[in-house]
């Protein structure tokens, strides 16, 4: 089976999740503004914003646990019922499991919940929980508890997968361990639907985008041809005390962040002999493409996790 | 749906089973009520005699009896029900002042005995009637209704906590995007309290019954029917309450405000014929005070399946009253 690559066009087909200008209205905010987007099965579609903008809103009225105020959402050309609840798995920010129960059991428990799905024991192999299958689900750490709880997102072998910042609050070895499963997922070539702030999570797993800001959509498209739109520049970094005064009145497009400065330009060589020149120390200078944090600066002009 | 419902079943009879605080307290808290009770009512007799007056003649107000010191009359409606009241010693002793002075009185009872002292001290020409059948000890009396508050806390408390935990918890949450339905989840809920409480009540029965020599007069199997039906409607009264808040100020308030009243006024501790009408009309709607009415007629006077009936099918109207209000206003997920 071919892995679909991050940036790669997805192949057309016909969209497994439509979202038709959904509106979620609180008393005194509204949270999804008129927000529509397809999503093609078997792609890895992120929903991406700072706190706030209405990703897991939009993502709780697709699951069907929140009603909207306007607007639906249609599984397979219908409205979400029964048939989504039996082929959709669910990863919420923040879930509770019943207490006294080992990670079996737990995952057991969903298991009897659906007509069809997954072997327990495959389903705690799938997820390296083979070692933990005994022990009380309030006894696991941050990573092995939202290994557990995707666990029980695959229970169903479900078509769609929601999962909701599923990286939120884990440690950088745990992220990424969580990453490589997901890859894994993917592989089977499972539907996925991620909210995240980590541009980096997006970047790597995700074949589409949704930019949410103010509960509306800001912009869509895959990463790479977002990121080709709306950048013909490379960056390059440099250590802010190392960026001398004389330097600042060169003809650069510079902007200076609190630790660096970074330069955007499109003449690479033309900037680095004009840098020399200016004796600016270059041993800590970094040049990287732009990427989706960059993105969302431009669209917006805040940074994505402030 | 029977597949989803054994899972959530299951599930929830290992979480009870594995809280042994909650596990021990269950077993332990009746059995040290029923001791306790046992030790301060069994001892020397009070210095109050209850004494029961039939009809309420002018002769009631005059009766320089029912003025003693120490002695306290209290309206009876019919002979029937007040000779019942002689033999559990719920009164001392059972007068009837129209048309001479006659009364009953528990001849195994000591305050009987004493209280029979002074009738005769003023009116030597009172009448003593017998009271056939046996004399019941106040523990004895005490037990049904011990069993039956015992079942009553832990139907409203162990649903409505449960479910209130859940919902706050998310795990509530969690559910909701699964197949599982609002009457699914809840039924379960009902099932697992149910077999957990019945399994509880059969061995308190055993246990304590063994302790003060306790024999039923009536039979098992419809003690055993009674304790399934009276537990399924006060599990699905916690569910009433639990289905909607997610507040546990007000679950844990409005439990104790419905706890107290059934505790005080279904006659666990003692009769309440004596109180005002209404104190009665309600006493009789709350399912607890049906449950030990019921558990009494069987177990100490052995009253069979005829006598129980109106109890049986009012219980097994508010179970279903009380499920369907449960279901419609049910939440999964604090807004």
């Amino acid at each position: 089976m071919r892995r679909v690559r991050p940036g790669d066009a997805v192949p057309e087909s016909a969209p497994i999740l439509e979202v038709q200008d959904l509106v979620k209205q609180y008393p005194s905010v509204t949270a999804v503004d008129g927000v529509s987007f397809a999503v093609p099965e078997g792609a890895c579609f992120g929903l991406l914003g700072p706190n706030g903008a209405g990703k897991t809103t939009t993502i709780e009225i697709m699951e069907g646990i929140l009603p909207p105020t306007a607007g639906e959402v249609r599984y397979r050309g219908e409205p979400v019922g029964a048939r989504f609840h039996e082929e959709a798995g669910i990863l919420f920010q923040k879930t509770a499991l019943q207490d006294f129960l080992t990670v079996r059991q737990s995952v057991a428990l969903f298991r009897g919940l659906y007509r069809h799905g997954l072997d327990v024991e495959e389903v705690l192999e799938l997820c390296s929980l083979e070692k933990l299958a005994g022990r009380d689900n309030r006894k696991l750490s941050g990573g092995q508890q939202q290994r557990l709880l995707l666990a029980i997102a695959l229970i169903n072998d479900p078509k769609v997968l929601f999962l909701d910042e599923p990286t939120t609050g884990l440690d950088p070895q745990a992220r990424r361990n969580f990453w490589d499963l997901v890859e894994s997922i993917k592989a089977r070539r499972k539907t996925i639907i991620l909210t995240t702030h980590y541009m980096e999570e997006a970047q790597l797993l995700c074949d589409e985008i949704v930019i949410m800001d103010h509960g509306r959509i800001i912009a869509q498209g895959p990463p790479q041809q977002l990121l080709r739109e709306h950048f013909s520049e490379v960056l390059l970094e440099l250590p802010r005390h190392e960026f001398p005064e004389v330097a600042r009145h060169l003809p650069l497009k510079v902007i200076e962040a609190s630790d660096r400065v970074e330069i955007s330009t499109h003449d690479l060589e033309g900037t680095l002999r004009a840098l020399l020149e200016a004796r600016v120390p270059l041993r800590n200078l970094r040049i990287r493409p732009p990427n989706l944090e960059d993105l969302f600066l431009e669209l917006t002009g805040k940074e994505l996790r402030a | 749906m029977i597949r989803r419902l054994i899972a959530v079943w299951h599930a929830r009879n290992l979480e009870f089973l594995r809280d042994r605080p909650t596990l021990i307290f269950t077993l332990l808290l009746p059995l040290g009520v029923v001791i306790g009770m046992g030790l301060i009512f069994g001892g020397p007799p009070r210095s109050l005699f209850k004494v029961g007056v039939l009809g309420t003649g002018p002769a009631a107000a005059v009766n320089p009896f029912l003025h003693e010191r120490y002695v306290k009359s209290v309206p009876v409606h019919d002979e029937a029900a007040g000779l019942q009241e002689v033999k559990h010693q719920q009164i001392d002793l059972l007068l009837d002042l129209d048309g001479g002075v006659r009364y009953w009185v528990n001849t195994d009872s000591p305050k009987g005995y004493i209280v029979e002292k002074l009738l005769i001290a003023e009116d030597r020409d009172a009448r003593r009637q017998p009271v056939t059948g046996q004399a019941i000890p106040y523990v004895d009396w005490l037990f049904p209704g011990i069993l039956a508050m015992n079942m009553m806390f832990s139907c409203l408390f162990g649903v409505g906590y449960v479910v209130l935990r859940y919902r706050k918890s998310g795990f509530l949450k969690r559910l909701h995007a699964t197949p599982l339905t609002a009457f699914e989840f809840l039924s379960a809920q009902v099932l697992s309290r149910l077999s957990l409480i019945v399994f509880v009540t059969v061995l308190l029965y055993v246990v304590i019954g063994a302790i003060i020599h306790f024999h039923s007069a009536g039979s098992i199997a419809l003690l055993f029917l009674l304790a399934v039906i009276g537990s399924l409607s006060m599990i699905a009264f916690g569910l009433t309450i639990a289905a909607r808040f997610a507040s546990e100020e007000v679950v844990v308030g409005l439990l104790n405000l419905l706890t107290w009243p059934m505790m005080l006024l279904s006659g666990v501790w003692f009769s309440i014929e004596d109180s005002p009408r209404w104190v009665q009309w309600v006493a009789d709607i709350l399912p607890l005070t049906q449950v030990i009415d019921a558990a009494r007629a069987v177990m100490l006077d052995g009253a069979g399946i005829q006598r129980i009936i109106p109890n049986l099918v009012y219980l097994a109207v508010t179970t279903l009253v009380f499920l369907a209000f449960g279901a419609w206003s049910f939440r999964w997920r604090i807004d």
